[in-house]
């Protein structure tokens, strides 16, 4: 896995992307001063940003394929499940983290190896 | 600069750190594994300072991509932020340039769920000292936990899946945010095209899923009012 780029080419391509990055973040916060108000039909859309970005994030980390085989990673995905209904229940971080990280580890080392 | 609301911001993330540890002593484990040391992870977490177009790049690093592949990805990855940017905005449009500077540098997944749950909760003051309890919280321990995965990753057994606690922190912040049937709506959809997409290069199914989630909730809140109306 080890890379052959020279440390010149990383470290260009860490301030390249550092740059982009920062011009995507600073966009709109940057922008906003010169606008007199925001117009109500981007804020009603915006609206809808947080919970679909995060489900964009967390489902795709349920649902995987298991390397190799092909399969669905049944650990993750009972995990998922178990944790999902914790967060739906408590909205509690500590609790949703325990609840599916004691179920991925619990699947992983004592339920799949006795199947 | 109220330092009640920066304390109020520094104990909200708290609980958050727990999802946040993990992935920072994974991002400085990455560092490793792409055959890169202590100076490049630190180069990476200040200058980038975004975990999951770290992991990516990093990923790519290791494989010898092609340098303009690696930037792609991990602008892509990143262009959710545009989202975060125009949503927080409003909230920002009287501090100084610099100060908006400071606030867009610091924005990240976790700063941003926080700080507009608590802006938009009724008794809100809008605070910027609260984002920035919140987010300078996030920045010094993401610093600190690249480095301790540099150094002590190594002695971690892969089999742990520590990087899994991200996706769970992610989900806590989910649920709160599908707060009407709108929104609820919108995370559906977007998570179940966001999985759909998935084996979309550059990682361009995050996009995608986001997009058809705001979109489908959007449309969902135009029937609804349609409903109401009568029409």
């Amino acid at each position: 896995m080890a890379t052959s780029y020279a440390a010149p080419a990383i470290w260009g391509l860490i301030v390249v992307i550092g740059v982009l990055t920062f011009l995507i973040r600073v966009s709109f916060i940057g922008l906003f001063g010169y606008l007199d108000e925001i117009p109500p039909e981007i804020t009603r859309t915006l609206r809808f940003v947080p919970a679909a970005v995060l489900a964009a994030l967390v489902l795709p980390s349920f649902i995987t394929l298991e390397p190799g085989t092909g399969g669905i990673a049944v650990d993750k995905l009972i995990a998922g499940g178990i944790a999902g209904g914790v967060a739906w229940r408590t909205e509690n971080v500590f609790m949703t983290i325990g609840a599916g990280m004691g179920t991925l580890w619990a699947v992983r080392f004592v339920l799949l190896p006795l199947i | 600069m109220d330092r009640s609301e920066f304390r109020q911001g520094v104990r909200d993330v708290l609980p958050l750190l727990l999802g946040v540890i993990p992935f920072g002593f994974v991002a400085g484990l990455a560092t490793v594994n792409a055959g890169l040391g202590l100076a490049e992870a630190v180069g990476l977490s200040t200058i980038v300072f975004a975990g999951a177009a770290q992991l990516a790049a990093l990923d790519l690093i290791g494989r010898d991509a092609p340098l303009a592949i690696v930037v792609v990805t991990a602008v892509v990855i990143n262009l959710r932020m545009l989202m975060y940017s125009a949503s927080v905005a409003p909230y920002f449009q009287d501090i100084s340039n610099r100060l908006k500077a400071t606030v867009a540098y610091l924005l990240t997944d976790q700063a941003y769920a926080l700080t507009i749950a608590r802006y938009r909760s009724e008794d809100s003051a809008h605070s910027v000292a609260y984002y920035f309890g919140v987010a300078a919280t996030l920045w010094a321990v993401w610093q600190l936990t690249t480095v301790a995965g540099v150094v002590l990753g190594t002695n971690v057994p892969e089999s742990l899946g520590l990087e899994f606690a991200v996706p769970l922190v992610f989900l806590a912040l989910l649920v709160p945010a599908m707060e009407d049937s709108p929104t609820t709506v919108a995370g559906i959809l977007g998570g179940i095209t966001a999985v759909g997409t998935a084996g979309l290069p550059l990682d361009l199914g995050l996009l995608v899923g986001a997009t058809a989630g705001i979109v489908a909730g959007r449309l969902t809140e135009v029937a609804m009012e349609g409903a109401s109306n009568g029409n």
